[in-house]
């Protein structure tokens, strides 16, 4: 270090590098600080070496310990699900109408219910439950076949009109246009119409009273207060699953209805119907 | 021609043993500090039957922050926000008043490095014997006082990681379980970590953090300007040192005192610079020396750059006050203050009981079978106190709305358990004919009460009518 040039400014040796008559300062960085640096080499390879790292053709090396992400999840899952394994089997030993909403097991059951919701029934009944034309809304207190936790938890399992599962809700409505003329169906909807509104032609009214009387109380009742056996909706309420207008009104008798939904219970572990049950009867119109 | 150094490898110091007012000063603030650290996790505050007893933990598990009589839950973490904004501030404060005087004194890693050489003062000697210890062989004489020395440091590290992890859970059941190795390996982990960092950064690393790891040396720079006093040697009284005998020479001796007690390794008579974190061990020495020589005190000592040439030419200086009172202080003062007052405001207004009120969106609004219409809230319950609380729920509103609670067969009424929160879900429904059922949107108001203290609080929110769509 004999001919180590000092620079006159600052007091400090330069490396002897030289451009254009500036030198570059030496300040050194402290020797521990460079071990740290080899240390830190040495660890990325070994690293590299345990974990997941270099990218190959297809996927990337698999590390010697073996560890994934998607194995930790499985491993989550498999220890929520043993911690959950007393609740599920409580889940499937309750009553659900028996259930306290204050209870564990409730809010248990509100929870996951909820969760298999979102994932399995909001692309028909949406995220909010509030359906839309033809998809009920789960949030109001009219239920075509029954609002008990047990009613809707059969619902779930079973399903609506479908081919797949001989418990399932079935009901269907003649379509009328092959039985009545234009008339007599504008009457039958006047008459269901001035069930629930003031504005409506009186004497329409009257003439499909008749009609309605002979043809649709059958299933609907005689105060067209519905039939939940036979899932035959209110018509003397405020709610209307296909519109209430005389436009949808007249499609409905004319063509008549066939909603379905898909047998859950095919679908769907036990426990998870009945969390939805519970979730469903939670969301304001359980009865 | 021989090749040039790129990495340097540490300079030893060996910081000689030094007595005076700031060495006294900063024992006390030693002991303070971490009798402060060491035992604060074991103060007991009773705060009931339901809650920790712990008058300071931090309670990660059910996300509580408890400081003797104040509970902060997450959603008030703006306290815990307010105070480091108030540390931040107060740092800027007496920066740019008194330069570092954190570093010198209170900073833990001065702290903890000056207990560490206290150590090594005791078992190894002052810093003549350390110095020949470094150079000697390692015979079983080195062995011995390096082994115990380290020994001790380990404890200390021990002891530092230790009493960490007491401010995170019940200090005696923890302290328990850890002696009886039951407790949770992060326990361990992390007292192993803060161990280990304790024990090289107190023992063997010392003013390199501060050097090359502690990024305040370089900020702290924007705080101080001429009128921040700071530890400065008087060269005008010392130059050109030299020996006492010597008619020409000022008051310096250069007997290399201040250098060598500095746990910094450096010359202050340099001026000022980087390294130096004000510990003020040098004024100590030097005024030593002075005394001795019968030379006024004070030839290292605060003071300010800009009584520099007032000093110089002999003339009065501005007192510590007209220095430390300037524009900058005062403003980091008041900034400061209207912070604590406002957080202090904050504590006290803050109700026992408190609601928040989400209103479901989706839908708007629900249709009932007789027409009425119904909004959905999702109303949360807070009770921050020890014991269950009955909290009645109610609204408010110019228009007619019918309250009900999800779940709550015919009560208004729900029980909160001590320290918990409840989400409750609220149907508010208006009749058919009613304003509300109508009209594109409502306003109103809920309260919840406090059935047993009567305590009152309470949130506006909106009802849907169906003109809302």
């Amino acid at each position: 270090m004999t001919d180590e040039q000092i620079d006159h400014e600052t007091g400090v040796g330069t490396t002897g590098h030289e451009w254009d008559g500036i030198k570059e300062l030496n300040n050194p960085l402290p020797r521990w600080w460079l071990w740290t640096f080899y240390a830190c080499i040495v660890w990325g390879v070994g690293y590299t070496i345990a974990y997941p790292a270099w990218p190959m053709i297809s996927g990337a090396t698999s590390g010697v310990l073996g560890f994934a992400t998607r194995t930790e999840v499985a491993q989550d899952i498999a220890v929520h699900e043993a911690e959950n394994a007393d609740l599920v089997a409580a889940l499937n030993a309750a009553d659900l109408t028996e259930l306290p909403p204050t209870d564990d097991l409730h809010r248990y059951a509100v929870a996951r219910g909820g969760a298999v919701f979102r994932a399995q029934c909001s692309q028909c009944h949406g995220q909010g439950a509030a359906g839309t034309t033809g998809f009920p809304n789960l949030l109001d207190n009219d239920w075509l076949w029954g609002g008990d936790q047990e009613a809707i938890a059969y619902s779930i399992r079973h399903g609506i009109r479908n081919d797949t599962d001989w418990d399932a809700r079935y009901s269907q409505m003649p379509a009328y246009g092959e039985i009545f003329d234009d008339d007599e169906i504008a009457a039958v909807v006047e008459y269901v119409t001035s069930l629930g509104n003031s504005d409506f032609d009186a004497s329409l009214a009257q003439a499909g009273e008749g009609l309605f009387m002979d043809n649709c109380a059958a299933c609907h009742g005689n105060d067209a207060g519905g039939n939940r056996d036979l899932g035959a909706p209110n018509l003397a309420d405020a709610i209307w699953l296909y519109g209430g207008d005389r436009a949808a009104l007249t499609e409905t008798v004319t063509n008549a209805r066939f909603g379905v939904m898909p047998a859950w219970g095919q679908r769907l572990s036990e426990e998870d119907v009945r969390a939805v049950a519970v979730y469903v009867h939670a969301l304001g119109g359980g009865e | 021609m021989s090749e040039t150094q790129l990495y340097a490898p540490r300079e030893p110091i060996f910081p000689r043993r030094v007595s005076g007012r700031f060495r006294q000063l900063k024992w006390w603030i030693m002991a303070v500090t971490l009798g402060i650290y060491y035992l604060t996790p074991w103060i007991r505050w009773d705060r009931g039957p339901n809650m920790p007893d712990q008058a300071v933990l931090v309670d990660m598990a059910n996300r509580r922050f408890y400081f003797f009589w104040i509970e902060i839950w997450p959603h008030e973490f703006y306290f815990v926000a307010g105070l480091l904004i108030m540390a931040g501030l107060g740092l800027f404060l007496f920066t740019s008043a008194l330069g570092r005087v954190w570093c010198g004194y209170t900073c833990p890693q001065t702290v903890w490095t000056d207990l560490f050489i206290l150590v090594e003062r005791w078992i190894e000697g002052d810093r003549n014997a350390r110095v020949r210890l470094h150079r000697a062989k390692w015979d079983l004489h080195k062995w011995r006082l390096r082994l115990t020395k380290w020994t001790v440091w380990l404890l200390i590290g021990l002891a530092t990681g230790g009493a960490w992890v007491f401010y995170f859970t019940d200090a005696p059941t923890l302290a328990r379980d850890l002696v009886q190795f039951t407790a949770h390996p992060v326990a361990y982990v992390t007292i192993a970590i803060l161990t280990a960092t304790t024990f090289v950064f107190g023992g063997f690393m010392r003013e390199q953090v501060c050097n090359y790891m502690c990024p305040w040396p370089r900020i702290q720079a924007a705080m101080m300007d001429p009128d921040t006093i700071t530890v400065a040697y008087r060269d005008w009284r010392g130059e050109p040192r030299g020996k006492k005998r010597d008619a020409d020479t000022g008051d310096c001796i250069d007997c290399m005192a201040c250098v060598n007690v500095c746990p910094a390794g450096i010359d202050i008579r340099n001026g000022q610079q980087m390294e130096c974190i004000t510990c003020a061990l040098c004024i100590d020495a030097c005024d030593d020396v002075m005394d001795r020589i019968g030379k006024p005190r004070g030839l290292i000592g605060y003071m300010a750059l800009t009584d520099e040439s007032a000093e110089r030419a002999g003339q009065p200086v501005k007192s510590v006050w007209r220095h430390v009172l300037r524009p900058r202080t005062l403003l980091y003062t008041a900034v400061w203050a209207s912070m604590g007052i406002g957080l202090v405001y904050a504590l006290f207004v803050r109700s026992d009981i408190e609601l928040t009120v989400a209103a479901v969106r989706n839908p708007t609004y629900v249709v009932q079978s007789d027409g009425a219409i119904r909004n959905i809230y999702d109303v949360r319950l807070r009770n921050k106190q020890g014991e269950d609380a009955q909290l009645q729920l109610s609204l408010t509103s110019d228009a007619a709305l019918q309250i009900a609670l999800q779940g709550q067969d015919n009560t208004d009424t729900v029980t909160v358990p001590a320290d918990t929160t409840v989400l409750q879900r609220v149907y508010v429904t208006a009749d058919p004919q009613a304003s509300a059922a109508s009209r594109a949107v409502t306003d109103l108001r809920f309260w919840v009460e406090d059935l047993g203290s009567g305590e009152r609080t309470s949130q506006a929110t909106t009802f849907n009518g169906k003109e809302s769509q």
